[in-house]
């Protein structure tokens, strides 16, 4: 029997029933928006947890002094502009008329306590202290003027207050995260008021028709969280939700076909790279074929890790490991962030080449190592472990796949347990990407902390130095794309892809969709 | 029956103590919530203060200690994830949970016991076969695969009812409960026949089998000869005898409702205790995943008692001991 027969004499079925009415789906206003987000929200206070899915809800009501467009270039926020008065002084000026969601103006005195609470929150497991570490003072100088003093010369400023929301100070004065789930303290400037919120279900906000940006077009929207990947989907398909982000690579495209639904994809700014020991004379998991460690640490030698470059497919794997929601890759940072080189190219898919490389380095042979990775995280990460370990194995280097969940394999890499992993990274700055995965760790800077092979060269470092220490962006912005190239062509870390980000939405509706991954319903357009 | 229920009560806190030992362990074996959850920026100093702050540098029998001490006055810890106390997430999701088990229940007993009878006294008729073989259906297609296929048919072909979430809930006595309203009810459709479908089949054949079997016994051939209506035979003859076993598995079975509605909930992005575990072990947030293992526990012993206790308003030839 067709599908089409079936749901015919189903629907019969339900005429001669007369439930029909009964059943009918809830007439909504066309002024409200309903979107599924992936992620669990696990708390509505913005300077609780750094996680993206609390960041999503919270950015719809409170804003911060820094914005980056969808391509994630630094612009605007609450701060119409900011300006240098010494290498280690900055001094932002706010906007005009930008009023809280209960009538009061926003001031400096605001903004300074706002930069001061991720500090005094303590049962945290990950705040948002790291983002305002490098400030020394806040002073407010006037209303409208906040001048902020560094404890070095940093030039990142700007973009780590982007991840720092702006509180009232007067709500949010005695509030700890229990009082922002109630909505006593969820009063922001943003273009959404909080009018209630379902723990693990929806947040249902209604425009702040006093925002200071454009009218957003919803009066009203819920952000529900759909964990599982095809009920998000299907909620779409039966018409409960109008949008839906991540979509499921199995998905799109079907979807894509669908008259009535639109997709919107861009590249994501998350990279996905292999990390290889580059410390220890003899890393776990590298062996030779019989299983004997080897004399040296194969990873130290460049040819090697060329080798291992040469040896990935990356054309194959994006078209059909990521179904396409890839885009191979050859930098730390994707196309258009800041210090993303251009000129550097995805390595070609050459395996005799490989093959040389390694015999040239004394491997005729190859030898053996164990790569592990999470199998939650990333789209279809656990088979892109397994399509890299064979094209590894065909060269000669015998590869054997670990695959986890994140929260299982991410402590034993951090440990050193692995000598080879894969992990996903997203930033809006080439230096500071590389600060957290290439620089040499080292605790009293704060450096490397994600470097988890430990590779380690000077050179980079000193150009990371300087571009940090750059207060010029177009000066900083060319140092980091130095630092990137360098660290790139030294294969400190072998990058695999930039993932590729999908929307799904009613096909009246639009979506510039975004390089950092955020699902803003103000940026959702009728078309 | 008092020893019964005190004896009962003491087995239960060894069985308490055992899963905190074990949960408590197990997830600290598999990792560090703080190596998930820390903000990328952090540096080395950072971390090391947050896994200080929280009391996870140190060794595992005095973090456990350090649990049980507090859990005995009640307390027992606040989410890393959420910063609110775990057992108030429980609460608070437990009546999402416990309305679908109910409601899941509730469907599985009002059509598993008249369905399975009826099979169980025309077995060879065209209507017991077919529920015999939609039973066998209902035990072995896996949760999530029915649940995504009655979301394809019910929400995305037909538009009938809404593919996922809770409606709109109502407040008695301070709970919000779901099934009061005419949303609540259309969202509360899918999930808990997805729920039911197990059990419903597992009571098909229970009350089959117990039919079959009254039916060849003396009392209810001797009530035939007595010339008692054929209606009065199954209810007060069959019926009533078959309970037992009927009563022991749907009490069980509403047990494990509770405890692995997880895949339903999941599927039906359902806001529910078992949701809150799958999300909490993502993220080892172990104050929480110990709670609510916890609070299962409970809940199975509280049930397990219940049904011990139904059986001698049942029959009245079981008495329930103290010493066995």
């Amino acid at each position: 029997m067709s599908i089409l027969k079936f749901q015919r004499i189903l629907r019969r079925g339900a005429v001669l029933l007369c439930i029909t009415p009964f059943f009918q789906a809830a007439i909504t206003s066309a002024a409200e928006l309903r979107i599924g987000l992936s992620g669990e929200v696990t708390s509505l206070d913005p300077h609780y947890l750094a996680a993206q899915p609390n960041l999503t809800v919270a950015r719809h009501v409170f804003e911060s002094l820094t914005d980056v467009d969808p391509q994630t270039r630094l612009i605007p926020g609450l701060a119409e502009s900011w300006r240098v008065l010494d290498a280690k002084t900055w001094e932002f000026t706010l906007r005009r008329g930008v009023i809280f969601h209960d009538g009061t103006p926003l001031t400096a005195e605001d903004v300074a306590f706002s930069l001061q609470r991720p500090l005094s929150i303590k049962g945290s497991p990950g705040g948002f202290a790291s983002y305002v570490r490098a400030i020394a003072t806040t002073t407010v100088v006037d209303k409208r003027t906040l001048r902020i003093k560094t404890k070095y010369p940093y030039g990142a400023l700007p973009e780590e207050l982007n991840s720092i929301l702006i509180v009232s100070k007067r709500a949010a004065l005695k509030a700890g995260p229990e009082d922002f789930d109630s909505g006593r303290a969820m009063i922001g400037t943003g273009p959404y008021k909080f009018v209630n919120y379902r723990r693990g279900d929806r947040l249902v906000l209604e425009r702040h028709d006093g925002w200071w940006g454009p009218r957003p077009a919803w009066e009203r929207v819920t952000l529900r969280v759909v964990t599982s990947d095809p009920s998000r989907t299907a909620a779409l398909l039966a018409g409960d939700l109008d949008a839906i982000e991540h979509v499921p690579s199995a998905d799109i495209k079907n979807l894509k076909q669908n008259k009535k639904l639109r997709v919107m994809q861009t590249t994501s700014w998350r990279t996905i790279l292999l990390h290889l020991d580059q410390y220890r004379a003899q890393p776990p998991g590298i062996t030779d074929h019989t299983g004997k460690p080897l004399p040296h640490n194969p990873f130290l030698d460049l040819r090697v890790r060329k080798a291992l470059s040469k040896a990935i497919h990356r054309e194959a794997i994006a078209a059909r490991v990521m179904e396409g929601l890839a885009v191979p890759a050859a930098n730390i940072v994707s196309p258009g962030v800041f210090g993303h080189n251009t000129e550097l190219k995805p390595e070609a898919y050459d395996p005799e080449g490989a093959k040389r490389l390694l015999a040239e380095a004394g491997y005729p042979k190859g030898f053996r190592v164990t790569l592990a990775g999470p199998n939650n995280r990333y789209i279809n990460d656990e088979q892109v472990l397994q399509t890299v370990a064979q094209l590894l194995t065909r060269v000669g280097i015998v590869t054997r796949v670990e695959a986890a969940p994140m929260s299982a394999f991410i402590g034993r890499a951090r440990n050193g347990d692995t000598a080879f992993s894969l992990l996903g990274w997203g930033s809006f700055a080439a230096d500071l990407a590389l600060r957290s995965l290439v620089a040499t760790p080292t605790a009293e800077k704060g450096w490397g902390t994600w470097n988890w092979g430990h590779y380690s060269n000077l050179k980079v470092d000193a150009l990371m130095e300087q571009a940090f220490a750059s207060v010029d962006r177009p000066k900083r912005e060319a140092l980091a794309r130095e630092a990137n190239t360098l660290a790139m062509n030294d294969l400190a870390i072998i990058p695999l892809h930039h993932q590729v980000v999908s929307w799904a939405m009613r096909a009246n509706l639009d979506y510039t969709p975004r390089t950092d991954e955020f699902t803003f319903a103000h940026h959702f357009t009728p078309h | 029956m008092l020893t019964f229920v005190l004896r009962r009560l003491g087995q239960s806190a060894l069985a308490l103590f055992v899963m905190s030992v074990l949960v408590f362990a197990g997830v600290y074996a598999i990792g560090n919530p703080v190596d998930i959850l820390i903000s990328p920026q952090a540096d080395q100093a950072e971390i090391a203060q947050t896994i200080a702050r929280l009391g996870l540098d140190r060794p595992l029998w005095e973090q456990y200690w350090l649990f049980l001490k507090s859990a005995l006055t009640g307390d027992l810890g606040v989410s890393y994830a959420a910063s609110v106390p775990a057992i108030t997430l429980i609460l608070e999701r437990m009546p999402a949970t416990l309305e679908l088990a109910l409601t899941a229940t509730v469907i599985a007993i009002v059509l598993g016991i008249p369905l399975g009878l009826l099979a169980g006294l025309k077995p060879e008729s065209w209507a017991g076969r077919s529920i015999m073989a939609g039973s066998i259906l209902g035990f072995s297609l896996p949760t999530f695969w029915v649940g995504l296929m009655l979301i394809m048919v019910f929400s995305v072909q037909l538009g009938w009812l809404p593919a996922t979430g809770r409606g709109t809930t109502v407040e008695v006595y301070g709970i919000p409960l779901s099934f009061l309203t005419a949303d609540g009810i259309r969202h509360l459709i899918l999930p808990a026949t997805n729920l039911a479908l197990f059990q419903l089949s597992l009571l098909i054949r229970l009350t089959r089998a117990g039919t079959r079997e009254a039916l060849q016994q003396d009392y209810v051939r001797y009530a035939r000869a007595k010339g008692v209506t054929e209606h009065n035979v199954v209810r007060v003859h069959v019926l009533r005898n078959i309970l037992i076993p009927v009563v022991t598995v749907a009490g069980l079975e509403l047990g494990s409702l509770i405890a692995f509605a997880i895949v339903t909930e999941t599927i039906f992005a359902w806001p529910g205790m078992g949701k809150l575990l799958i999300d909490s072990i993502n993220v080892l947030d172990r104050p929480v995943i110990v709670a609510y293992l916890l609070v299962i526990v409970c809940l199975f012993i509280v049930i397990n008692l219940l049904v011990d206790l139904l059986y001698t308003a049942l029959d009245p030839r079981v008495r329930l001991q103290g010493t066995r």
